[in-house]
């Protein structure tokens, strides 16, 4: 059954060939059988997702089922789910069982899509490889030795190894696309603003963002009708009602003007890599579209830009785990500062230290105007090129990271070079543009995605042109041998 | 040489919004402890702040009444440290573009009047409260108040004397209260007064400044004030420093007391609260509140005076609140608006006395507009004397009805029947024959236990214009 499109599957159950009861226990029995090894999901909830099978069942009976009742998903562990544990795989939120569920958790119960369990990722989001998750790092299901990507790299390693149908992930500076490019599968952020952050252990607000993680562009857009939707909860959340994701599909691509900015294929990508994703784009260019080229000049002010704000805005998000209300508490406290310093000190992990003193420091008297303000300057330049890029090119192409997924252990000790796997995602995040990894190859037996980036609100034109690509191509098909 | 003493007073006024300034949790004081904080007040992980739009129309009326700037684009800012009554680890707050700006208002001491600057005025949300000593060896924690809208209003060093400062604070107090956008409950914490004050050589540069906090009364905030200035000349004179620190009142002794001063300087790391959006405010959102404005305390005390007649005295004391104002206009209306003495009198002396004695406010007193008016009506057209009034009062007061069921039932009708009244007369003089003679022989202060004796035996009830009129007809003739 896990070989079946979501299509497949939704036709099947609405037919009443399969139950959800079978679908949701198949994958059950699947992640019991693979998850010890991949380590993806933090939390399995057989129950909760049998009783909402029940129920998902009963509506498909009922004639009130909608495309997606019935298929099960998984939520990345940073979507509080009631009565859940919503860990952010940290040791801080190892015991935090929310009593609300995320604005994303709401929708998609409405929508009757079973929930199989909470997938692992790099601490409150914070890192490109899952090895930060104090639940131990995640593997790829392509190569046990690979890292799956991150933050959302349990989410995208469980589409790849076939161990929940559709998945829920964040990407603040490239936790979606970059992990969906090291699995093969298909993953799109969408604009800052489509999808409520209600309920999102927030990493950095102004950044964050949830989309879909799935195998086909097609299922990307139907999931994403799902999570989208203004929210009254969310200040930041667009009022734009009755967007139809999937409404764009089958447009074909001639005419399409494909923007290539020539610093995306500088120094530091690897050939391969470079290799994969210009027969994408000439795949892509075969289907009628133009190709012309761009240049995103400040492309290299993106990541300082972003390992400021970031952390910045993170120093402050995460100061609500002090220990006094709720997640991890030191054992016997002598008086409140102790209380403070060892309940952080020992409930968070080496990276989210490193990132709540750096942006502490970036906003301290004295450094703001030279960090923090800086920083937001150099933010808008990035913005402003592409601004001007779209001008001239309706999407820009481009690769998702500048390898693919390196080994287990081979960045842990190298932040630097760990900050840079996110050279090509972090612009979009800062723009909040929309942006979308689509399967394009393989190096080394290694998935490699295409990065297709564009305008504000044009998820529906960046999943068209995935989707028409996927037409053509089947690398969003296969999968890793010992999971078939 | 004299010194010359600088007060700028920073003050949080509590809105009168229903519920919290981020969250739909209410505000309503005295619930049990954390019953009134939802999980957005808990800073739970993944919560989120919905800006209360109702704070906004009612810091513009603060901004239109101070004749100050409004923040077009006001922004929330994150003051970020660590308190365990401080739930997410930040306080939203305003920075630097406040939602009000520079503005000013007028004060009067001993005759003279005097502007005072207001720097700005920003919005924020109030702390929760730690609480010692209930739970025995633990601190507890209420977030009933985390959340609760704030306005500070924070004025220029403007003020050279306590009485200035207060002076200064009791205007503010009654202008939010007259906005309606406090409701100026000093006892719950709703009006909160903090003085900076410091003092220098005239022409020199400020002084180090101490700050005085939670203090709850108009009158303890004077005297703090005047013993923390005789305290810092003291000192100087002495030759020694003035620490900058916060310092409580203490009433029992009144004295000003160091709090154990803060043991490094906080570094609050404010930035833009990525989580909300700017405020934006429109030329069509200050006009839709300048509609809506109340008459402001110096306008209405002016019109008082021209319109009524009334003096500078009871025009002040009428427009100290905006509920004694409605309350005497209203008594005035019913009364068909000719005598506003005569209804300002009743108000200000029994009426006052009345409620002062019972710990009352005017919002709480147990005689109405319309039965205060319905008494006045009563001694305008003679049906009771001035001194039967003050029992229909009283008997109003104990809730026994309106003036004329109580004039009915309790037989209170003035006589003015000049038959009754001339029968009367005759009684007593009949019965008095030496007082007349003496009368008759010059002793004129007899007339006046001649109008006692009728009047005690009318019950009170006789008209005693009449009765001094037929007396004196009857004794000349």
């Amino acid at each position: 059954m896990h070989n079946l499109t979501i299509k497949q599957m939704s036709e099947k159950l609405h037919a009443g060939e399969i139950t959800s009861v079978q679908l949701t226990q198949h994958y059950l029995d699947r992640i019991a059988k693979y998850d010890g090894e991949l380590n993806a999901y933090v939390t399995v909830t057989p129950e909760l997702a049998m009783e909402m099978a029940r129920e998902a069942d009963e509506r498909l009976q009922s004639g009130t089922a909608e495309l997606l009742t019935g298929i099960p998903v998984a939520h990345k562990d940073i979507f509080c789910t009631d009565g859940v544990k919503t860990s952010c795989s940290s040791k801080m939120l190892d015991n935090f069982i929310a009593p609300y569920d995320a604005h994303v958790v709401t929708q998609l119960k409405k929508v009757g899509m079973p929930i199989l369990g909470k997938t692992n990722m790099d601490e409150f989001a914070m890192g490109s490889s899952s090895e930060s998750s104090y639940y131990g790092p995640t593997k790829n299901p392509w190569d046990h030795q690979a890292v799956p990507g991150g933050s959302s790299g349990g989410a995208a390693a469980v589409i790849a190894a076939g161990l929940a149908p559709m998945a829920t992930g964040t990407d603040t500076g490239g936790s979606i696309r970059q992990p969906a490019s090291f699995c093969g599968i298909t993953g799109i952020k969408p604009t800052y603003g489509t999808v409520s952050r209600f309920g999102i252990v927030a990493y950095a607000s102004s950044f964050d963002q949830a989309g879909p993680m799935t195998r086909s562009a097609e299922e990307a857009a139907w999931l994403l009708n799902a999570m989208a939707g203004f929210d009254e909860r969310d200040s930041t959340s667009l009022q734009r009602e009755g967007v139809d994701y999937a409404a764009e599909l089958n447009q074909p691509l001639k005419g399409l003007k494909v923007g290539v900015p020539a610093e995306y294929f500088g120094e530091g990508l690897d050939p391969q890599v470079e290799k994969v994703v210009k027969d994408a784009i000439a795949e892509i260019q075969k289907q009628g579209a133009e190709v012309i080229e761009v240049s995103l000049p400040n492309k290299d002010l993106a990541v300082p830009s972003y390992y400021v704000l970031a952390p910045a805005e993170a120093s402050s998000n995460l100061s609500r785990f002090d220990g006094v209300r709720f997640g991890y508490r030191c054992e016997k406290p002598k008086d409140l500062q102790d209380l403070y310093t060892r309940s952080r000190a020992e409930g968070f992990g080496a990276e989210v230290k490193r990132r709540i003193m750096v942006g502490a420091y970036a906003l301290s008297a004295g450094f703001y105007d030279a960090y923090y303000l800086k920083a937001q300057k150099l933010r808008r330049m990035v913005r402003d090129d592409f601004t001007k890029a779209f001008e001239q090119c309706d999407v820009i192409m481009g690769p998702v990271a500048p390898t693919p997924a390196f080994n287990i252990g081979e960045k842990t000790d190298d932040p630097t070079s760990m900050y840079l796997a996110d050279l090509y995602t972090i612009p979009v995040n800062l723009a909040g543009l929309p942006g979308l990894s689509v399967p394009a190859g393989f190096v080394n037996n290694r998935p490699v995605g295409l990065h297709i980036v564009g305008p504000y609100f044009s998820e529906a034109k960046l999943l068209n042109i995935a989707h028409q690509y996927q037409q053509t191509t089947d690398w969003h098909k296969q999968m890793p041998a010992q999971y078939q | 040489m004299s010194w010359e003493v600088v007060i700028g007073l920073e003050i949080h006024a509590q809105l009168t919004t229903n519920t919290k300034i981020f969250s739909g949790s209410s505000i309503a004081y005295g619930a049990q402890p954390n019953t009134q904080a939802c999980a957005i007040d808990l800073g739970m992980p993944g919560m989120l702040p919905v800006l209360n739009e109702a704070v906004i129309g009612k810091s513009i009326r603060l901004a239109l009444a101070l004749n100050a700037e409004i923040g077009r684009k006001s922004v929330f800012e994150r003051k970020n440290y660590f308190y365990p009554d401080l739930p997410k680890g930040y306080q939203t707050s305003q920075l630097q573009y406040p939602i009000v700006g520079k503005g000013t208002l007028e004060i009067e001491v001993d005759g003279v009047k005097k502007t005072i600057g207001v720097t700005r005025a920003h919005l924020e949300e109030d702390a929760g409260k730690s609480v010692h000593g209930i739970l025995p060896g633990m601190s507890g924690i209420d977030l009933n108040r985390a959340g609760t809208p704030l306005l500070e209003i924070v004025s220029e060093p403007d003020m050279r004397s306590a009485k200035e400062a207060v002076a200064y604070a009791r205007k503010m107090h009654e202008l939010v209260q007259y906005l309606g956008i406090c409701d100026g409950n000093m006892q719950e914490g709703s009006f909160r007064v903090d003085s900076n004050v410091s003092v220098r050589r005239p022409g020199a540069p400020l002084g180090t400044r101490t700050e005085l906090k939670n203090i709850n009364s108009f009158r303890f905030i004077e005297k703090a004030i005047e013993y923390e200035i005789a305290r810092q000349i003291e000192v100087l004179e002495s030759g020694g420093k003035i620490v900058q620190e916060t310092r409580l009142y203490d009433a029992d002794n009144d004295v000003t007391r160091s709090m154990r001063s803060k043991e490094e300087a906080n570094d609050y790391r404010y930035f833009p609260c990525p989580d909300l959006l700017p405020v934006v405010i429109t030329d069509e959102d200050i006009d839709a509140v300048r509609a809506q404005m109340p008459e402001l305390p110096d306008v209405k005390r002016a019109r008082y005076m021209a319109e009524f007649g009334l003096s500078d005295y009871d025009a002040g004391v009428l427009t100290g609140s905006r509920e004694l104002a409605e309350y005497f206009e209203a008594v005035l209306a019913a009364t068909g608006g000719k005598d506003a003495k005569v209804c300002a009198n009743w108000i200000m002396s029994d009426l006052s006395g009345a409620l002062n004695r019972a710990g009352l406010s005017i919002s709480q007193s147990p005689i109405s507009a319309a039965h205060l008016a319905g008494m006045i009506a009563r001694i305008q057209d003679n049906t009771i004397s001035g001194k039967l009034a003050k029992q229909v009062f009283d008997a109003m007061w104990n809730g026994e009805g309106s003036a004329d069921e109580i004039i009915a039932s309790k037989g209170l009708k003035q006589i003015t029947d000049s038959g009754a009244i001339e029968a009367l007369v005759d009684e007593v003089l009949a019965n008095n024959p030496s007082q007349v003679e003496a009368y008759k022989g010059g002793q004129e202060k007899m007339l006046g236990y001649f109008v006692g004796q009728i009047m005690k035996a009318s019950g009170g009830q006789a008209n005693p214009g009449q009765v001094n009129q037929i007396l004196k007809a009857k004794l000349g003739g």
